[in-house]
């Protein structure tokens, strides 16, 4: 057969139309297209800098910075290196980042349920939120709430007082500070010790329900586990913890532990920004679990709270996952509004390091580089929880 | 029959009478009962929801309506209210600064022309209905942007004679290159020769010179080099060659081809005459403008180069020559991943190191450089989701019938993958045009920036001019992106009906 | 179709940045092009400040002026770049801009390190503070504790640290990327202090609701000689930007002004002559026309009568000479003769 074929056709394939040919030679000039253009830039960029008395290198980091900054989640002085102000920058963005998310999921949650309510009004607020809250822009809203947050209320001598605990003002929420005392790090190792217990024993129910069907309130036991653990080992070492009260004293408080007006106007619109888009994606997530799930599992006599724990839930969350996850990565990346509103973030943080020491390109690509592995980090936990959650068809 | 009665006993032989439904479940009251009141919890909701939402509409009537200030000459008129509102005058004063930015006043009929002639060629657009969508768009997508380029700007560009040689090339090359391709390669090449040997000349010699310094005459009223000269003359009788050659074709696709290239050659020089004439414009400079003007131009530039880097970028992702796929995966997910700030930061920082020693770009032309980049790549991920959304069929059908890979793509999968993620698009375009207002931290006066900045006019400086500032700013961005949006979901549910299938 | 758009696209990209390509020196490219392109400070009463119709005022504005006239005799012949502190160096460095006159702080590292040149000093500043009046505050040194609000990207910033630390007192530092928001947060609160050079907290005292509610300390922590800048490696225009400059201080000293130029030009006085160039050839030295410096002073005047239109007395700003007074009546401006 093949010789046949093989006669008729021409002998001679010409090179132009040899498709594989055409793809290597396609290839090959877009690839020396590409790399003459990284050429240009790279040859432009050393050329303009050398011009300049300057060349990309990282040793500046090494140097004083000599500024200070409002929010050090570890120590900073202005004695500190840029590398450590970046540094700074860096964790107060996984802060916001961290606190941001956590408000904006509880937020969405009830605004996209709520949305799905059979109450007229209920529905209607939450649509009118979602409209009212996405049609605008983020940056607009960061100002709005710094604005709101500092405008009404008062100054630190008048400061709204909680029970001498925690006292509001235009500087922020200044409460108690907790100071650990020794022995506190047996807390922190029986707190994971409760996490592998509860994970321990939450694997061991599921199994034991697969083999007999008996079922074991695993959740409670696993946070008492978690609670209880380092609650016990607390108690036992006889409380090893003195709190640092807040004391108004010449300007400000002294002492005590600040949240920063910037930190509070910063989280308030990134969650509420950002809670808009999860409930559109929570109203999507539950709707695309067909009633037919439901009313398969009310037949199998599952009750009401089970069918949703166990059957509606599960499958709405693999459609709400994988778009939460990017939601996550948007908030994360919006955080870096917080350069208008001087919050000393990571881009924030760059950019006063860029203004003293002149070390523009290198700074970008700090940015970058950490945005990136960020950006990486989520998109391969997407991918594992994608694998996983995968529907096994049989 | 009837008259004999059943032995079953009672038959009813009508109807019975229709009942109404019982009232508490029909009307504003039964309507009441399933929505609002079903339940005491709902009720305690329902209440509490209402409440919440006339509380919220009394607080924002209460301060723009009631307590505000509507007339008056300076921040006088808002400090003297004790406990006063919205601060209007202010508004009514800076809302030609909001709309132009420092536009001088006496030109400002330019934007004007362009806000009209873009609103109304959008609007007809945007409305399935009307008839002449190609040239709609085509005037959307390459007259108006020209127009306004033209208008804004004031035109009369003063193009290096470098740039011109370089575009005359760039010309006169693709008159040897698009013919042949029409063609294929093969035939191409074995019916032009002369031509092709002409155009290798002419390349070798630009190359040669790009490395070696050739001697320079002065021509066109500039230099030129005795290099590039040559090249363009060869470039030029190859052209004449090759388009000799095809006009005398009776190849129908070969024709049309040829047709196209000399129309968008004579488009492209059409657009050189264009902004290098002078219309007796004022130049105005980028540095005045500001406000909205900037915020539209910003966001209109951003997604109409988006659009086309956008489908390259997506072909690339999807296309089987692993260089240009990983090419693109790397530009995509490059751009997606940083935010939009350090990308306007890189443009306005790094960009002009990136260019040769002199070459200087202006201010805003640096951030539409960063939006266009940044915001194709999201663009790209919209296509991708459109072209996965073409059956497999459809590719095969394609390649079955002999159509190249552009034609594949140009005749049957794009029209059909851009239909589906028009919604997309929009969307898109949402999300950048509230982007816009981060170019406000690299410096330029967007709306949002314009309004920011006009906080510390001393003249103008009260308690309530920032709320009434961002109150304004809100209102204006939400009632374009609520527009949007709304026609976004418009065009999703009538695009819909094509694909779903209806009956058996 | 698309690839060939993108072609034009770059082309026409290529053909806008190759407009402004600078070529030779900066002052040969200003000639060229007919007009100087100024950086300067777009929010900062009395130094930069561009009203609704973008017509620009100020100290550093005047300055961009002189050099216009000098050149152009012509002092409209100015563009101007709003730029903010960030902003400044790179814009200079690029090229896009040719003289930076926006308040900026010469000191060793930016003259050393950016590839820049200052030319002079025009304003000798130096960093304050301003607290509202109600804290009862009367000296920098019973700040201990205070917030204070600043600017990013500023030797303001730096200073701010080193005098907190020197002093050993502690501070909270909120600094923002433009002085509208640093304004806006001291305004709303936010801060006990408002810190940044005391001409700067004269100028923005005055954006506040009510400025005599604030009080300037009168503690001044830093040395901050304000001047014009350039690029470095271009001394022709090096040397017009410093001449002119020196100019607006010798017209001062030789009693020359804006009304009397014109008369002067028939003085018999040789130092006068030699100013307004009816001996020798100074202005060939600088590529200059030889009345030069009676340009500039004929546009717009000479060192103290711009120094009283933008900043003194008779404005709202009402900032005494102090040091910027002349040589010869105790303050710090003085210039090299003309000779």
């Amino acid at each position: 057969m093949t010789a046949v074929i093989d006669e008729a056709r021409p002998q001679r394939v010409s090179l132009f139309n040899d498709p594989k040919v055409r793809s290597l030679a396609a290839q090959i000039i877009f690839a020396l297209l590409v790399i003459w253009l990284g050429y240009e830039i790279y040859h432009n960029t050393s050329a303009n800098l050398a011009k300049l008395n300057k060349s990309v290198s990282f040793g500046f980091l090494w140097t004083t910075a000599g500024f200070d900054i409002i929010q050090r989640p570890i120590e900073y002085t202005r004695d500190s290196t840029y590398f450590r102000a970046i540094l700074v920058g860096f964790l107060n963005t996984l802060i916001v980042a961290g606190v941001g998310i956590f408000l904006a999921t509880i937020i969405g949650f009830i605004i996209g349920i709520m949305r799905l309510s059979s109450n007229w009004v209920i529905a209607k607020i939450a649509t009118g939120y979602v409209e009212l809250i996405r049609n605008i822009p983020l940056l607009l809203q960061i100002f709005f709430w710094y604005a709101a947050v500092l405008k009404p209320l008062p100054g630190p001598k008048e400061s709204v007082n909680f029970f001498d605990l925690a006292f509001l003002s235009n500087r922020g929420l200044v409460t108690l500070k907790f100071i650990w005392g020794e022995g506190s790090g047996y807390i922190g190792i029986a707190f994971i010790v409760g996490v592998v217990g509860a994970f321990v024993v939450g694997h061991w129910a599921k199994r034991r329900q697969e083999l007999t069907g008996e079922q074991f309130h695993s959740f409670w036991a696993g946070l008492g586990l978690i609670i209880g653990l380092p609650l016990l080992t607390f108690l036992m070492l006889g409380g090893p913890v003195t709190f640092e009260y807040p004391v108004f004293k010449g300007f400000n408080f002294v002492g005590g532990f600040t949240i920063l007006p910037e930190l509070i106007a910063l989280v308030l619109a990134l969650s509420i920004y950002t809670a808009s888009f999860i409930a559109e994606i929570v109203r999507a997530g539950i709707m695309a679990v067909s009633h037919g799930q439901t009313e398969a599992a009310h037949s199998l006599g599952l009750r009401s709270q089970p069918t949703l724990r166990l059957v509606v839930i599960p499958q709405a969350l693999r459609v709400i996952i994988p778009p939460l996850t990017s939601q996550y990565l948007n908030l994360t990346k919006n955080s870096s509004l917080a350069v208008a509103i001087a919050y000393p973030d990571l881009v924030a943080m760059g950019g006063v390091v860029n203004n003293q020491s002149g070390r523009a390109v290198e700074v970008v690509l700090i940015w970058m580089f950490i945005y990136l592995s960020l950006s990486l980090v989520t998109s391969a936990f997407m991918n594992w929880y994608n694998a996983r959650v995968r529907l096994v068809e049989r | 029959m009837t008259d004999v009665p059943s032995p079953q006993g009672w038959v009813r032989t009508e109807d019975a009478p229709r009942l109404p439904a019982p009232p508490n479940t029909t009307g504003p009251v039964g309507w009441m009962l399933t929505n609002l009141f079903s339940s005491p919890m709902n009720s305690v909701l329902t209440i509490l929801g209402a409440s919440f939402v006339i509380w919220i509409a009394w607080g924002v009537i209460d301060w723009a309506l009631i307590r505000g200030v509507f007339t008056g000459e300076d921040r006088e008129a808002c400090v003297a209210v004790p406990d006063s509102g919205a601060c209007w005058p202010y508004v009514w004063a800076k809302f030609h600064q909001f709309v132009y930015g420092f536009y001088p006043f006496d030109q400002r009929w330019r934007v004007n022309i362009c806000f009209i002639v873009g609103a109304v060629a959008l609007a007809t657009m945007a409305m399935p209905s009307l008839p002449y969508k190609k040239w709609n768009a085509l005037f959307l997508l390459v007259v108006y942007p020209l127009m306004t380029f033209v208008l804004l700007t004031g035109g009369n560009l003063n193009l290096s004679s470098s740039t011109i040689y370089f575009v005359t090339g760039v010309l006169l090359f693709s008159s040897l290159v698009v013919p042949l391709a029409a063609f294929g390669i093969e035939d191409g090449i074995r019916r032009n020769k002369p031509a092709l040997v002409l155009a290798g000349i002419a390349v070798a010699i630009w190359l040669v010179s790009i490395f070696v310094s050739m001697p320079e005459i002065a021509a066109f009223g500039g230099y030129i080099s005795i290099a590039t000269l040559a090249s363009l003359v060869l470039l030029t009788a190859a052209a004449f060659f090759s388009i000799g050659h095809r006009a005398s074709t009776r190849d129908i696709a070969a024709r049309s081809a040829l047709l196209g290239w000399v129309g968008a050659v004579s488009a492209i020089i059409a657009v050189l005459v264009l902004v290098t004439a002078d219309f007796g414009l004022v130049q105005v400079e980028t540095q005045q403008w500001g406000g909205l003007l900037v915020t539209l131009v910003v966001a209109v530039t951003g997604i109409v180069a988006a659009l086309p880097l956008g489908i390259l970028l997506a072909l690339g992702r999807r296309s089987k020559m692993v260089v240009v796929r990983l090419f693109s995966i790397v530009f995509i997910e490059v751009w997606r991943g940083v935010p939009l700030i350090t990308v306007l930061f890189m443009a306005s920082i790094m960009l002009p190191l990136f260019m040769p020693e002199g070459v200087n770009f202006d201010k805003l032309l640096r951030a539409l450089v960063g939006t266009a980049l940044f915001s194709a790549a999201y663009m790209a991920e919209t296509v991708r989701g459109g072209l996965q959304a073409i059956p497999r069929g459809q590719y095969e059908a394609a390649q079955a019938l002999g159509l190249s890979y552009w034609r594949m793509m140009n005749l049957i999968v794009l029209p059909q993958a851009l239909k589906i993620v028009i919604p997309g698009i929009v969307n898109a375009f949402i999300s950048l045009f509230k982007d816009t207002t981060l170019v406000l931290i690299i410096g330029l006066f967007d709306l949002l920036g314009i309004i920011n900045a006009s906080f510390s006019d001393p003249k103008w400086v009260s308690p309530q001019t920032g709320t009434t500032g961002y109150f304004v700013a809100a209102l204006m961005f939400w009632v374009f992106c609520f527009a949007m949006s709304r026609y976004s979901l418009f065009m999703e549910r009538r695009l819909a009906t094509g694909h779903k299938r209806r009956g058996i | 179709m698309t690839s060939k758009l993108l072609t034009v696209a770059l082309g026409l990209g290529l053909s806008v940045a190759a407009v402004s390509a600078a070529s030779a020196g900066t002052l040969d490219d200003v000639k060229a092009k007919g007009f100087i392109q100024c950086g300067s400070n777009p929010s900062l009463i009395g130094f930069g400040f561009p009203d609704d119709q973008n017509n620009w005022t100020g100290f550093d504005v005047d300055f961009c002026r002189a050099v216009a006239a000098a050149i152009f005799n012509d002092p409209t012949k100015v563009k101007f770049t709003p730029l903010s502190a960030k902003e400044r160096f790179t814009a200079l460095q690029s090229g896009e801009i040719d003289l930076l006159s926006r308040n900026t702080t010469w000191s060793m590292s930016r003259d050393t390190s950016l590839g820049l040149k200052f030319a002079g000093v025009t304003y000798y500043d130096g960093q304050g503070f301003m607290v509202k009046k109600s804290l009862g505050v009367n000296s920098a040194l019973n700040l201990n504790g205070a917030s204070v609000c600043t600017q990013t990207g500023t030797t303001t910033e730096l200073n701010l640290a080193d005098y907190f630390k020197a002093n050993n007192m502690t501070y909270q530092v909120v600094a923002f990327e433009k002085n509208e928001e640093v304004l806006k947060a001291y305004q709303d609160g936010r801060c006990d202090v408002y810190t940044t050079d005391q001409s700067g907290l004269y100028a923005e005292r005055l954006k506040l609701a009510a400025p005599d509610d604030h009080v300037i300390l009168p503690e001044i922590i830093s040395k901050e000689p304000l001047g014009p800048v350039v690029r470095q490696g271009d001394d022709a225009w090096f040397n017009v930007v410093k001449w002119t400059y020196y100019a607006l201080v010798n017209a001062e000293d030789l009693g020359i002004t804006q009304k009397n130029v014109d008369e002067m030009k028939t003085s018999t006085n040789p130092e006068v002559m030699r100013f307004v160039g009816k001996e020798g050839d100074f202005g060939v030295g600088i590529a200059l026309s030889n009345d030069w410096a009676a340009q500039i002073i004929k546009h717009v005047g000479n060192y103290g009568e711009i120094f009283e239109r933008n900043l003194g007395e008779g404005t709202k700003l009402k900032i005494a000479r102090g040091k910027n007074a002349l040589w010869s009546k105790g303050g710090l401006q003085y210039a090299p003769p003309i000779r």
